[in-house]
């Protein structure tokens, strides 16, 4: 996992020996991974297993206390402007959206580029524009999310977290607060991401997806990283136990 | 006919509906008359209108008196209004004892307030952050100078070595110029300041002051440093805790003695400092209740996008709280417009004030003027009320249509 793509060497997350606490509670629980540049990671498991608050670590929204994680080299610390500099270059979407309900799609998109890259509004919504494109919604700029389905908005927020020209991508169950009907336009948008070159972590209960494109899958349960493989494997021939009960529960 | 199989072969046509329905009737019998104990409301508040309204127009308009030179036509037509007692005093209703030479001073200050408020109300204007600059900085400056007269500097105090090279020549350009403006704006002390004009004075200064340190405070008290949110909650539970004419007597009392006589604040500075400062620990609150009610990922969204927190508040929490609360911030501007008629508990004339000072001139004193004054006072403030309260609801109803939450 160490070969060097693109403009920096060295892996483009790396967790080493890190352990989180929700008070006595001990969430994640000795985690060493190390994600390439380029790499897509599906992290699977059973609810309450950490997956979520793993990848919520890397742009820390969540501390971790022990170990560390370094993003693009560079070591989250508590230093308020690391984390600034490390949220610029890591774009995150949610499980429900977290649009801004009072901007429109397009000021959505181009707020965090006018304000926090100093990019002029012009070109701010030209970009904003050409991603709305990409994943098919640009009639939608003017509107606000509240007038959109749901698989619309979550196609924005991807939108939203590209405009900042992330080099690394976290999804959290982008799927699951969708209507069935609409999963499928998010992930064909979240495949062709996948397809560019885009380095993603995603946390997801698509299997059918991790198939697809993950080069890894990751199955984490009680806070533990349990199983790390390729997908056909992992889904053919799970080793551990827990994995081998986890896929039994959900694949039918 | 049997119904196991059926096959329509005409269309049913779509008929109106019964007369019952529809129209007055209609209404009628969906508002009045749903059902026994709301057809007994109805037919108890016609007859107690019936027996109200009539008098009481009768007693405003063709019972009223509507000019006389004194009050002596007053005391004998005692079933009316005595509107002859307001158009004699308007002009002290109006401005207090300010000069009546001068009276252009605070028309000019009012009309163009007017003009710049409703620029910045108006939801279509041009150019707001004009307007914007206007109103908050050059406003108060020119405002001031208008009311309060050209402004004598003095003597440069020439006592640091910055101060004599840099600023001196800048002190005596400024002392000229109001030098030169002092014959045609002579000072107006602030004792004669009366009437409508204080109370939209206190209030308006009240309300600009109060809302931007209420939303610090109501940041300061989600605050995740220490200091910053013990020094908010203590000072909004203090305010909060304590009757606002206790913080009108401390501000003219005990202000004065925190600085040295020679910057003693105005007396007429002291009610509107303690007033702003009343007003935005309510507000404080009123906002803080907003900021609460936004969902958690509304602040995670803008951490992931590297917003820092100046603007997550400023672009993303402040806008959606505070248009969320405006019922509750317009309730208390309201509630602060009527307050502002305690500040003449300290001695300012303000328009209750200024009514009160009227009625007791001998020349017009009757059993009618009474009524007469407070129901007039009561239907102005009633009219500034229910004109905030209804721009506060066509605003609720644009952002609601806009975003269709």
């Amino acid at each position: 996992m160490s070969q060097s793509v693109g403009k920096k060497a060295g892996p483009a997350v790396e967790f080493v020996g890190v352990n989180k606490w929700y008070g006595r509670f001990h969430a994640l629980r000795d985690i060493n991974m190390s994600v390439a540049r380029g790499e897509r990671i599906v992290v699977c498991g059973p609810s309450g297993s950490g997956k979520s608050t793993l990848i919520r670590c890397v742009n820390k929204l969540e501390d971790h206390q022990q170990g560390a994680i370094r993003v693009d080299g560079v070591e989250l610390t508590e230093s308020p402007r690391s984390v600034e500099a490390i949220r610029r270059d890591v774009g995150m979407v949610f499980q429900n959206f977290n649009l801004f309900p009072h901007l429109t799609v397009l000021e959505n998109c181009t707020l965090a580029p006018i304000w926090v890259r100093k990019k002029p509004k012009a070109e701010a919504e030209a970009k904003a524009m050409e991603l709305l494109a990409r994943v098919r919604i640009p009639e939608q700029a003017s509107k606000y999310p509240g007038q959109l389905s749901g698989g619309q908005q979550q196609r924005v927020a991807i939108a939203r977290a590209l405009c900042m020209e992330p080099s690394i991508m976290l999804f959290d169950e982008p799927t699951s607060a969708l209507d069935p009907e609409m999963v499928r336009e998010v992930l064909d948008t979240m495949v062709e991401l996948a397809r560019s070159g885009m380095t993603m972590m995603v946390v997801t209960h698509e299997m059918g997806f991790a198939r697809e494109i993950a080069d890894r899958v990751v199955f984490m349960d009680a806070g533990e990283i349990v199983e790390v493989n390729s997908p056909a494997p992992f889904f053919d021939a799970p080793r551990h136990e827990r994995t081998k009960m986890f896929l039994s529960q959900i694949l039918r | 006919m049997s119904d196991a199989v059926f096959v329509r072969n005409a269309p049913a046509p779509a008929l109106s509906p019964p007369a019952s329905l529809v129209g007055p009737l209609g209404w009628a019998r969906a508002n009045l008359f749903s059902s026994i104990g709301s057809s007994a409301a109805t037919l108890v508040l016609a007859a107690l209108a019936l027996w109200l309204i009539p008098p009481l127009i009768a007693w405003a308009t063709w019972n009223a008196t509507w000019s006389a030179p004194d009050g002596a036509a007053c005391r004998t037509a005692q079933d009316g209004a005595c509107w002859a007692f307001i158009a004699q005093k308007w002009q002290y209703l109006l401005y207090g004892s300010y000069p009546e030479s001068e009276h252009w001073r605070v028309n000019l200050t009012g009309a163009f307030g007017a003009f710049l408020i409703g620029w910045l109300l108006w939801t279509g204007a041009p150019r707001k952050g004009l307007g914007a600059v206007l109103f908050f900085i050059v406003y108060p400056v020119v405002g001031f100078v208008l009311l309060h007269g050209a402004p004598d500097f003095g003597p440069p105090p020439a006592d640091t070595v910055i101060f004599s090279r840099v600023l001196a020549p800048l002190w005596a350009g400024v002392a000229r110029f109001f030098d030169a403006m002092r014959p045609a704006l002579p000072p107006v002390d602030t004792i004669v300041w009366g009437g409508v004009f204080v109370s939209l004075l206190v209030s308006l200064v009240g309300i600009v002051v109060s809302l931007p340190l209420g939303v610090l405070l109501a940041l300061g008290r989600r605050s995740n440093r220490p200091v910053v949110k013990a020094l908010s909650v203590t000072y909004i539970e203090i305010v909060r805790g304590v009757p606002f004419i206790t913080v009108l007597f401390m501000a003219n009392n005990l202000l004065p003695l925190f600085v040295p006589d020679a910057y003693a604040p105005d007396r007429f500075l002291r009610p509107l400092v303690g007033t702003a400062l009343f007003a935005a620990a309510y507000l404080a609150e009123e906002v803080r209740g907003g900021l609460q009610s936004l969902p958690k990922g509304q602040y995670e969204g803008a951490a992931a996008l590297g917003l820092g927190y100046w603007r997550t508040m400023r672009l993303v929490a402040l806008p959606q709280a505070l248009t969320l609360v405006i019922p509750g911030i317009v309730n208390n501007f309201i509630g602060l417009f009527k307050d502002t008629t305690l500040v003449a508990i300290v001695g300012m004339t303000d328009f209750l004030g200024a009514m009160d000072n009227a009625m007791k001139d001998t020349v017009w004193s009757g059993p009618t003027i009474l009524v007469t004054g407070y129901v007039f006072a009561g239907m102005f403030y009633y009219v500034v009320c229910a004109a905030m309260s209804a721009y506060a609801r066509g605003v609720e109803k644009r952002l609601a249509a806009g975003r269709n939450r």
